[in-house]
């Protein structure tokens, strides 16, 4: 007969011979398939919980910033279009603004709308991109298939103005790049956009919120998407806004920021548009958010066509741009939340200095907080609805 | 008894069968997968690209069989045979088209096409599933490398889970066939058996419904569905591809494998899908029978009851394919508690309530 002390005894030794298993350390990246580029991650897993992680940077750094110093502002604009290379054109604006503002020049009225809808255009392209990849993530193929079908229609709309898919290099310093017909006075007359670019455009928008409401069809009620995304990687908003995370993935943990809705670097108060919230701040949210933004998107565009003014693409400018000393920041939200330019000038032909803020890398800060206590499977099904592109993070 | 040469010519026409079907099966599911994605897929190599297959198997038998340094050599070779014969084997036990009467050694004799006819056909398929099981579990273990050994883990705990169900699905449906009316023997564990015990029809007096085959799906729908669904899971496919998941462990249990050992993981994989497809077909859906089989003879018949075969194969293949094109994939934690919490109990449950049934039948119910 055993006592109860003598009982006692034997569970504490149970506890103290329990199986002793050692953490695994799982380098993940920066050669993995989904790691959208080469993000390296040093995860300590226990069986398949992920204790803690790393995320190891810099193997994409480009050395932009230093670059843009020793470039002419043109030049630069090329540079800074493969900062996000799902987003060329958006990241574009920010810049361009931040030297006009330097140099004092009035954009004309539509250039900058122009520079709306195509700004909102590349928002589409790169949110598709996400619809696409993000299940993909998750193992679900066809969403991806779906989505690069109809992204390739803003492609082409995005190609038949400005002649590029991804780096439009498409923005002057005060206005956009004109179509220019050959000769100097057919060049005078033919200064615009090309013909048909408006309806083209709208039938692409149509055609883009007939999409997305397949893609929601496809996974919004499926139960594996949603138990994979539900109250997985839940962020919850003082947590997103104490690491300076912008864009949809703030939006979803219920914090309405828009820097569209806030500062006045493309005339977005003269349209409507919602901006769409979560609630939970989960992976599902942040996937809705995104879906929710193609049809807001989606419908600037068609409302920004209605309102393009007539009139001149370009300000009047010099030949060779020389930006007046002195320093602004200018920041702008593309599709994966704030960038901003710090652009100091000493009066050349190039920025002295450019500080560029990037939102994938404050985005992406916050790994180690939100993949603390996940499991493998969930890793990359969080990183993935994050939505952040590794030229963006290290530029 | 039958000569050795018959049995080595059954032996030959299941694998032909089995590995031409593996070739178009890769092609099919390309095809559909790509019709199902707004793609075009494979239109290369022959007609339809129905060569594919072919080209691949070709590139990856030329190609280097790359060992690297950290592996445990003699299981890691001898993982993808263990993948491979398994396949193979299980195939035996389905027959593919109706048996028929033929003239041997100048005495009748009743030729069956499944290759290995025993009475405890289902425990064989059983047995080789399981052992197939021990390929994924090998190699993720001999790869000494984390990824395939994160795949093989998952690999044998899944496989454990869902053999369970699988097996209480199948236990139902020999029940059920042992008892049927008019059945005198019993010995139902046989795949022919079973097959031949659904030829028929449920209702043969009444002329309206005299159509309704005869076959498990109807009166063992629910071990249909467990069934489907273990196979799914057997077969390591999505939605329960989680040992080759590529965007979480890069190719799970066969990321160091290359040249023809990883064909051979490939092939068996496909196997796989298309022998628990046809022994899906050989248990609920009434294996090779089908109509007007009665009303032509000889090898007519035989070849129409094997066209049967591979079109209701066929019908199942489809539907891995589609849902491959639609699902997400489940989480590991997610697929233990399916497999656990809903497929087991659901199967028991079902067992439990056909056992009263049959019991029944068997011995009339407590209250006559």
């Amino acid at each position: 007969m055993l006592d109860a002390q003598a009982m006692a005894q034997i569970s504490e030794t149970s506890v103290a011979v329990e199986l002793e298993t050692s953490d695994m350390t799982l380098n993940i990246g920066p050669q993995h398939p989904s790691t959208h580029g080469v993000l390296r991650l040093v995860a300590k897993v226990d069986g398949e919980v992920i204790t803690d992680v790393r995320p190891i940077l810099g193997y994409m750094h480009r050395g932009y910033e230093k670059i843009s110093e020793v470039r002419t502002y043109p030049q630069v604009i090329a540079l800074i279009n493969r900062i996000d290379w799902t987003s060329g054109y958006a990241n574009e604006i920010p810049f361009v603004v931040a030297a006009e503002r330097l140099m004092g020049i009035e954009v004309p009225e539509r250039a900058q709308w122009i520079r709306l809808i195509l700004t909102e255009m590349t928002r589409i392209s790169a949110h598709l991109l996400f619809m696409g990849s993000f299940p993909l993530e998750l193992g679900a193929t066809t969403p991806l298939m779906f989505a690069l079908r109809d992204r390739e229609r803003v492609l082409d709309v995005l190609e038949s103005v400005t002649g590029g898919r991804f780096h439009p290099n498409f923005n002057r310093i005060g206005g956009i790049k004109p179509a220019a017909g050959a000769g100097k006075e057919q060049k005078k007359l033919t200064q615009d956009l090309p013909a048909g670019f408006f309806t083209e455009t709208e039938a692409a928008m149509d055609g883009v919120i007939a999409s997305t409401d397949q893609l929601e069809k496809l996974l919004r009620k499926n139960e594996i998407f949603v138990a994979r995304t539900k109250g997985i990687g839940v962020l919850p908003p003082e947590v997103a806004l104490s690491y300076g995370v912008t864009g949809p993935n703030l939006r979803a943990s219920g914090v309405p920021y828009d820097l569209r809705n806030e500062t006045d670097y493309l005339p977005y108060d003269q349209v409507d548009f919602e901006i769409p919230v979560g609630t939970e701040g989960d992976s599902f949210d942040r996937w809705w958010v995104r879906l929710a933004e193609i049809r807001q998107s989606a419908n600037i565009v068609k409302q920004a066509i209605q309102k393009v003014p007539s009139g001149p693409l370009q300000a009047k400018v010099p030949k060779i741009i020389k930006v007046p000393k002195g320093e602004t920041y200018v920041r702008a939200e593309v599709p994966k939340g704030v960038m901003g330019y710090y652009l100091v000038s000493e009066g050349g032909q190039g920025p002295y200095r450019v500080k560029i803020r990037t939102a994938s890398f404050s985005n992406l800060s916050m790994l180690p907080w939100i993949l603390e206590g996940v499991i493998v499977p969930d890793l990359l099904a969080v990183m993935g609805s994050l939505d952040f592109v590794l030229g963006d993070v290290d530029r | 008894m039958m000569p050795i040469w018959l049995a080595l010519a059954k032996v030959l026409l299941a694998f032909v069968v089995g590995l031409g079907v593996v070739v178009l099966l890769v092609w099919f599911e390309r095809k559909i997968v790509s019709d199902l994605q707004n793609r075009i897929g494979p239109n290369r190599a022959g007609p339809f690209g129905i060569l594919q297959t072919v080209a691949d198997g070709l590139k990856l038998f030329f190609k280097e069989q790359i060992t690297p340094s950290r592996v445990e050599r003699f299981v890691f070779e001898l993982a993808p045979f263990l993948a491979v014969v398994p396949a193979l084997m299980l195939f035996l036990v389905v027959p593919i088209a109706r048996p028929i009467e033929i003239t041997l050694d100048g005495a009748p004799y009743l030729l069956s096409f499944a290759a290995l006819d025993i009475n405890v056909g289902l425990l064989f398929a059983l047995a080789m599933s399981s052992i197939a099981v021990y390929a994924i579990v090998l190699a993720g273990w001999s790869s000494g490398s984390k990824y395939p050994l994160i795949g093989g883990v998952r690999g044998s705990a899944q496989a454990i889970s869902y053999e369970a169900a699988m097996g209480l699905s199948m236990v139902a449906v020999v029940m059920w066939v042992t008892t049927l009316p008019g059945v005198t023997d019993m010995g139902a564990m046989s795949v022919n058996e079973i097959v031949l015990r659904q030829q028929g029809t449920f209702f043969p007096d009444l002329l309206a419904l005299s159509w309704i085959p005869q076959w498990n799906l109807i009166p063992q729908f629910p071990a249909f569905v467990i069934f489907m669904i273990a196979i799914f899971a057997e077969t390591n496919r999505a939605p329960f591809d989680l040992v080759e998941a590529e965007q979480e462990i890069v190719a799970g249990f066969n990321t160091e494998y290359s040249g023809m050992r990883f064909a051979m993981f490939f092939l068996a994989e496909y196997l796989n899908m298309f022998t628990m497809s046809a022994l899906a077909v050989s248990l609920f859906l009434g294996g090779w029978g089908g109509p007007f089989l009665d009303t032509i003879d000889g090898w007519a018949a035989t070849a129409l009851s094997f066209g049967y075969f591979l079109f209701k194969t066929g019908l199942v293949l489809f539907l891995f394919v589609w849902v491959r094109a639609t699902l997400p994939r489940f989480r590991y934690d997610q697929l233990m508690q399916l497999g656990w919490k809903r497929l087991i109990p659901t199967a028991l449950l079902w067992l439990i309530l056909t056992t009263l049934v049959v019991s029944f039948r068997e011995f009339g119910a407590p209250w006559a």
